[in-house]
């Protein structure tokens, strides 16, 4: 059976899906990632979609529900490198993934998770360490 | 009786054309200012040329009779060069009824003596020329509808640009309304855009759409979630009173998107959400205005 790898990086998590997901390989992840948060102890969930061409709405709930998962357990989760036609069938499948964090690109991601522990749970609505409102 | 018909007008060729031609002479709505004498003659040839050769007794009763073929291509080319010369569908139509006439007179002639071959023989050749005039009318409307499609296809290619205005930055100007499949190509051409440029902000200015509805409202917030997916802002601007005033009484919901009053406003935020700053240059170092990494 394969398995998706899950990489530790200091504080965070890293996840690189780079085959197309199927629904026991996710159900797979999402036990395994939880099981690593809890081990590592980890603040931070980086996760890569950026190989993955095709969702269903299956796909769109197990990310929602790893986000919501790592939240309860204090570890902010941000997907990154979504392509346009995942995101386009996302939003027709009516899954707009409210409270899961998104960024362009691995680094970008990386940045945001960093803000974001940095701030320390404290809500900051343009929390990329660029977009960090002046006013 | 009936084997004769079609060897008749092939007998007859000369005599039909002549005929044809001047019923079309003797006609009062003849457009001598768009097609000569000449040309008329060469085109109504052309076409009894193929018909003659083309009508036998088998199939002079079956008009989507493959061997008419070649007949319906030289009408199709008939009546799109008369639709470019400025002939309305209606004349291209009575120039080819008039050839029944002629053909009917011929007949006529013919089979004076005998009323039944005669009723016969006219019905099937009126049905036949029937046919052949609907295809000039089918071909008219073929021809306007390549137009219409053709400049629909450019319509929607033309009107959605996506425009890098600064690094990091990009700006949609939608011009029209907004429909599900105008939306998809809006969405697709942004989303591939912001991959394209990894731009993190992106404003989309709806000053050029006319009005705003549930639907259109629906699309807009369906492009800014996707937008906001890839891992990008979506800023919303070109909002008038008036988009304004129906959005709040059809009850939806903008709230949990940025929505700004004009592009400048929009440019503004995304400006001090990337941490930028337009500053005013020094009047010793010129009078230009610079931005610098705030």
């Amino acid at each position: 059976m394969d398995k998706i790898p899950i990489l530790r990086m200091g504080q965070f998590l890293l996840v690189t899906i780079q085959v197309d997901l199927y629904d026991r390989l996710a159900l797979n992840l999402e036990s395994d990632l939880v099981q690593m948060v809890s081990k590592t102890d980890a603040r931070g969930v980086l996760i890569d979609i950026s190989a993955v061409s095709i969702v269903d709405s299956f796909m769109g709930r197990i990310i929602g529900n790893i986000a919501s998962m790592s939240k309860i357990m204090d570890a902010t989760t941000v997907v990154v490198g979504m392509q346009p036609a995942v995101a386009i069938t996302l939003i027709e499948l009516g899954l707009p993934l409210a409270g899961v964090h998104t960024a362009l690109d691995v680094e970008k991601g990386m940045a945001l998770l960093r803000t974001k522990i940095l701030t320390d749970g404290e809500e900051n609505e343009y929390s990329d360490e660029s977009y960090d409102d002046s006013e | 009786m009936k084997a004769n018909i079609s060897r008749l007008f092939h007998k007859k060729k000369k005599q039909v054309i002549d005929l044809w031609m001047n019923n079309q002479l003797q006609d009062v709505s003849l457009r001598e200012d768009l097609i000569s004498n000449d040309d008329l003659r060469a085109q109504s040839e052309e076409l009894v040329e193929v018909l003659v050769n083309k009508l036998n007794d088998d199939n002079l009763s079956v008009v989507d009779s493959a061997d008419f073929d070649d007949v319906y291509e030289v009408l199709g080319g008939i009546s799109i060069t008369r639709a470019r010369q400025g002939f309305s569908p209606r004349e291209t139509g009575v120039y080819i009824f008039s050839l029944k006439d002629a053909l009917l007179q011929i007949l006529q002639e013919e089979f004076k003596n005998d009323p039944v071959s005669l009723y016969e023989s006219t019905m099937k050749v009126s049905r036949l020329i029937d046919s052949f005039g609907i295809v000039t009318f089918e071909t008219f409307i073929k021809g306007r509808e390549e137009v219409i499609l053709r400049q629909t296809d450019e319509i929607s290619e033309i009107s959605t640009p996506v425009i890098r205005v600064w690094d990091g930055i990009l700006a949609l100007p939608i011009i029209g309304t907004l429909d599900s499949s105008r939306t998809q190509i809006v969405m697709e051409n942004l989303l591939q855009e912001i991959v394209a440029s990894g731009s993190s902000i992106a404003i989309l200015d709806i000053s050029g759409v006319p009005a705003v509805d549930s639907l259109v409202a629906q699309h807009l917030i369906k492009t800014v979630s996707a937008t906001r997916l890839m891992g990008a802002e979506c800023i919303i601007s070109g909002i008038r009173p008036e988009i304004a005033q129906t959005v709040v009484h059809l009850g939806i919901d903008l709230s949990g998107i940025v929505t700004k009053s004009t592009l400048a406003s929009a440019l503004k935020y995304a400006f001090s959400m990337l941490m930028l700053e337009v500053r005013k240059k020094q009047v010793s170092s010129g009078n230009n205005s610079r931005v610098v990494n705030g």
